[in-house]
């Protein structure tokens, strides 16, 4: 059971929010001009890491904004929270413990 | 009855207060202070129940949670409970207790006579017996499970009431034995919030089982100074009798309270068990160990035991577990069992030591307390059945591989058998943490954590009681200083008195007898599920080189104990059959809960209504009144149909929509999702998530609208109304109304920030009442002075403002049962009343309320699709034929590129049809597979399913939709629902059966 700190709400548990899916994967602007590859590679293809992933969640029983996480997915230990439109923090192995 | 294994004194029991039990329908007598498993040993009952394959006889093993063998069924009735351990049952008066798994009796089992044929029974053997025919499981799997049966649940509702409560603390400590309580006590000093938490119903955890002095006094006087402290504390709680069954991310940890001192009644007034979800800023586990037993040839027989265990009847129970007890052992502790025998008057034959030259302190006192110590030599048989008659002693070969010389007969009915002690690691491993492989003695202990951890004591590898005390207050120490925190006054120590030095253990993790594994006699390593060494052996000669295959394939460690005893000298085994090291082959993953917990506590408050939210409509006691029958979609209760008298389904929805194709019906429309949605860029968003265009749409006017997920599914569809200047109501489906809330706040919020557009959900600020039918326009005519209703006014699509009934309105000119349509909504509050008011002056036109199966059946004869029905997350529009509502012009949308990509842009695709059955009355079943050709028996190719399938009383016969393999090019063809032995053929005809050129709706 995760503690999450919302950016709105603050420290609230796990249960009150929903994994969205790895954060920062952008619409492409024209979708039309992409080969079926291309399309399928921003359609299904996800990253799979062990270690930092930025992921995006939302406060679903709170205040139902949306907003990115980078979470050790070894540790599960949440390393970094940060707004939608917000510059990602560049990957570190910090974090290890929660 | 007497007690005739009971000791005169000695022991936490209070012999002033008798407590009358029974077991097995025999009636008995124990103290309080005693568990069930101890009062049974006073009573001389050691035999307790079969073990689950061979129904072998199986008797008390251990004192403790790691139990394999007392399990037992607890009362009758609504109040039973199944598979508890006798051995953590506290006695109460007129306890009711029954072994789970014999037939009639543990004494005599019908079903040991899978025991003459365990060389059919080898590891593995349901895999290989079963599988073969497919079609035969049907029948094994009903003996198996007669045969197998571990406890009954019980068959009425539970009686009990259960609850939760969430809890933070600077400190958890889990266990209260020493290092436990040193560690608590320590932690206090700094002014940490603490919780205490211990299974066992006294704290003291090994201390009760011990006679150990600390500073001079016996070790539970310590004890209960201790405790006086914590208790005084306001920053401290205390919880005994309270399991700590899970440790998960982030420091949080769960416990199960038993509240109640008789575990199968609630007590009066409060719950029976409580649920703790505590967030801890720091985790002290001193959570012990616990013995693990030589592996010797027929170690199952009843009084077969751990050495640790029959200490603990004999110094906290006061009992003596059989008349005349052999201890055998691989270290030092153990002579702790035998001196404590020996001291309370018990008969001590011998101890068997497997070590060459034992000479450590305790091994001298048992030589000076006149006990025989029999070195370097083995158990290599063991005589008796259904109990230990003595044993076959015979001295080991060096290498502890076989043994060698003369064998000799010492007559005992008890064995304690200790092979070492194993940390009690599973919390620490259950949030992540490593365990880390200690050679000197063979022990995992917890290595490196991903949670604010410490562990101390017995489970940190410090077995002695001086070290598990340093350690604790260390651990302690060590946490207030990470949370910042002085300790006030100065912390050491205890003295204790007892400590010895203990020479190192011998590690044989099986011990040879006169006969190659498996040849004479079995070596149990799990005695509840029957797994034998030679069943390990078996399995690694198979190829199961994982200990996870080879723990499924042989089911080591898959009982309720989980393997608390055996898994250790298993997995050892395992690794020497692979020829790996231990660290090698590793261990099976420890996963929570430690011990099992109830449903109950699990569930909590959360049972009866509270299971699930249900929602109303502003007209529900209407409908109550009216008599329907409810059908739950989502969390809504939606009125199914309103039978008349004694009215079947069929009939009552046939008058239903007869008055509906005829005259006029009304229906509750309320449930169906409604969002507000306003903003400059509303109709823009509106564009991008609706496949058809939205740029254009007058306030007044209202649009259907399909949206599709990216891959171009279709994922809900409803009509959407303007309002007003950049003012829109969207309506979806009753079900999809959050989904559909949720994914277009993502859509604004994380891909679309710029767009200026609000969302809000409204479904609950309406109700809607639905008029349909011919006379719709008349009935609802009475009802408005302000809305001019006329054709030409107020068309199919569009929508007014005025008033009805004199309440303010918004009617909307949509239909769904493909009749002339008016959606009504007004305030909540004013439903009831309106829809009241309505019904009563339609009686002139024979109104007739009508529920969701009519709903599904006049929109099934218009071949209007229902979005989870017709759709299953892998239909594009195009399946549905939709192509009409997905706008070609748009450069864009949500899930348009997807539409082209080859599969979904494929022709030959599953389309959606309707279907006639070629005879009128037969209404197939929704889901039933579709053939194109027959053949007698399957397999055959099925081409689709049957998606919608009613009878209709306005065409006098029955329809279907379905989806099938490229069925728009099959229209007029015949194809097969083969359904039990029977083939109904039906002719695949159009989606649309009822007024193709929608007529009446736009009437």
């Amino acid at each position: 059971m995760f503690l999450i700190t919302c950016p709105w709400c603050g420290e609230r548990e796990e249960s009150e929010f929903t994994y969205g899916h790895e954060a920062h994967i952008t619409r492409p602007e024209d979708p039309s001009a992409l080969s079926d590859d291309e399309w399928a590679d921003y359609l299904f293809m996800r990253k799979n890491p062990k270690g930092p992933h930025l992921e995006r969640w939302v406060h679903t029983a709170g205040c139902r904004r949306w907003f990115n996480v980078q979470r050790n997915t070894h540790t599960n230990a949440i390393m970094a929270i940060y707004k939608i439109g917000e510059t990602p923090p560049k990957a570190t192995t910090a974090g290890n413990k929660s | 009855m007497t007690q005739s294994h009971r000791l005169y004194d000695g022991g936490r029991v209070d012999r002033s207060q008798p407590i009358n039990f029974s077991f097995n329908g025999r009636r008995y007598t124990g103290y309080q202070g005693d568990t069930l498993a101890s009062a049974l040993l006073a009573n001389g009952v050691m035999l307790v129940g079969r073990s689950f394959k061979y129904h072998r006889p199986r008797g008390i093993f251990s004192a403790g949670t790691e139990e394999p063998n007392a399990l037992v069924q607890l009362e009758r009735g609504p109040r039973t409970i199944a598979n508890l351990l006798a051995t953590r049952v506290p006695l109460y008066e007129g306890l009711d207790a029954s072994s789970v798994n014999s037939w009639p009796s543990p004494n005599f089992d019908l079903m040991a006579i899978n025991g003459l044929f365990h060389r059919l029974l080898p590891a593995g053997f349901y895999y290989k017996t079963f599988m073969w025919p497919v079609s035969g499981w049907k029948i094994y799997e009903h003996f198996i499970r007669r045969a197998a049966g571990l406890g009954r649940s019980p068959e009425e509702p539970d009686q009990d009431t259960y609850d939760k409560i969430n809890a933070h603390a600077d400190v958890v400590v889990v266990g209260a034995g020493p290092a436990g309580l040193a560690a608590a006590r320590t932690a206090a000093l700094s002014g940490a919030r603490v919780i205490l938490v211990d299974e066992q119903v006294e704290l003291g955890g090994q201390l009760l089982s011990e006679r150990f002095i600390i500073e001079g006094k016996p070790a539970l006087e310590w004890v209960a100074e201790v405790e006086e402290e914590l208790l005084a504390n306001p920053n401290v709680t205390v919880l005994k009798h309270t399991t700590a069954f899970g440790y998960y991310d982030h420091n949080f940890i769960c416990f199960l309270q038993n509240r109640a001192d008789n575990v199968a009644f609630g007590a009066e007034g409060r719950t029976r068990q409580r649920v703790w979800r505590v967030r801890a800023k720091r985790v002290i586990l001193a959570t012990g160990a616990i013995e693990r037993p030589l592996i010797y040839v027929d170690n199952d027989r009843p009084g077969c035991m751990l050495a640790g265990a029959l200490r603990a009847y004999v110094n906290r129970y006061g009992v003596k577990p059989g008349t005349r007890h052999v201890i055998f052992t691989n270290n030092d502790d153990a002579y702790r069992t035998a001196l404590d025998l020996k001291a309370a008057g018990a008969d001590v034959a011998c101890v068997i030591d497997i070590r060459p030259d034992p000479k450590g302190e305790l091994v001298t006192r048992a030589h000076e307390a006149g006990i025989e110590v029999i070195e370097n030599s083995a158990i290599s048989g063991v005589l008796g059945s259904k109990r230990v008659k003595g044993v076959e002693v015979m001295a080991l070969n060096e290498p502890g591989d076989s043994v060698t010389g003369r064998s000799r007969i010492v007559q005992c009915d008890t064995i304690g058998s200790s092979g070492g002690w194993n940390p009690v690691v599973h919390l620490h491993s259950h949030a992540g943490g490593k365990n880390v492989w200690r050679d000197s003695d063979g022990i995992f202990v917890p290595g490196e954590t991903l949670q604010a951890e410490h562990t101390a004591g017995a489970n940190h590898g410090n077995f002695s009681l001086q070290a598990a005390l340093t350690d604790g207050i260390q651990a302690a120490q060590d946490a207030a200083k990470i949370l910042g925190l002085k300790i006030k006054g100065k912390i050491s120590a205890p003295a204790v008195g007892t400590d010895v030095i203990e020479e190192p253990w011998r590690l044989l993790w099986y011990i040879p007898t006169t006969a190659p594994t498996g040849q004479r006699g079995k070596h149990f390593l799990d005695p509840q599920n029957d797994v034998t060494a030679a069943d390990v052996q078996l399995a690694a000669r198979e190829g199961y080189r994982s200990v996870e295959h080879a723990k499924r394939y042989t089911t080591l460690g898959m009982a309720t104990d989980q393997g608390k005893t055996g898994n250790i000298p298993g997995h050892a085994i395992l690794a020497s059959a692979l020829g790996q090291t231990i660290p090698e082959t590793g261990t099976t993953t420890f996963r929570p809960p430690y011990s099992p917990v109830t449903m109950g506590a699990l569930a909590g408050r959360y049972v009866g209504e509270f299971f699930d939210p249900i929602r109303r409509t502003p007209m529900y006691e209407w409908h109550e009144q009216a008599g329907c029958l409810w059908e739950d979609v989502s969390q809504w209760k939606r009125p199914w149909y309103y039978p008349k008298d004694s009215e079947s389904m069929r009939d009552a929805v046939n008058r239903e929509c007869l008055a509906v194709r005829n005259n006029v019906g009304m229906l509750d429309a309320t449930t169906l999702g409604k969002i507000d949605i306003q903003g400059p860029d509303a109709a823009e968003f509106l564009n991008r998530v609706y496949t058809n265009a939205w740029l254009k749409l007058a306030p007044g006017r209202c649009r259907y609208g399909l949206m599709l997920h990216e891959d171009g599914m279709v994922f809900d569809d409803g009509v959407t109304s303007c309002l007003g200047e950049n003012h829109y109501l969207m309506t979806t489906t009753s079900g999809g109304a959050p989904n559909v809330l949720a994914w277009l706040e993502e859509w604004l919020q994380t891909e679309w920030p710029e767009l200026k557009v609000y969302l809000t959900s409204v479904t609950e600020q309406y109700a809607t009442l639905q008029l349909a039918g011919p006379n719709a326009r008349a009935l609802l005519s009475e009802f408005t002075s302000d809305i001019d209703l006329d054709n030409e006014a107020f068309p199919f699509m569009s929508w007014r403002d005025g008033t009805v009934g004199g309440i303010p309105a918004r009617v909307f000119r949509i239909s769904f049962t493909g009749e002339q349509s008016f959606e009504i909504n007004v305030p909540a509050s004013s439903g009831l009343s309106l829809w009241t008011d309505i019904m009563i002056a339609g009686e002139k036109y024979g109104i007739t309320p009508f529920g969701t199966e009519t709903m599904h059946v006049l929109r099934a004869e218009k071949g209007f699709i229902i979005v989870g029905q017709e759709t299953d997350g892998t239909i594009t529009p195009l399946d549905l034929g939709m192509n009409w509502i997905v706008s070609k012009a748009k450069p864009d949308f949500i899930g348009k590129r997807s539409l082209a990509r080859a599969d979904t842009a494929r022709p030959d695709r599953k389309h959606l049809v309707g279907l006639r059955t070629i005879d009128p009355e037969v209404v197939l079943p929704e889901g039933a597979q579709l053939v194109a050709e027959t053949r007698a028996k399957p397999p055959m190719d099925m081409i689709g399913h049957v998606t919608s399938s009613y009878y209709s009383a306005a065409l006098g016969h029955s329809i279907a939709l379905a989806l099938v393999k490229n069925g728009r090019n099959r229209k007029g063809d015949t194809i097969y629902v083969p359904i039990d032995g029977t083939t109904t053929a039906c002719e695949v005809v159009d989606p649309i059966f009822y007024d193709l050129e929608g007529e009446r709706l736009n009437g």
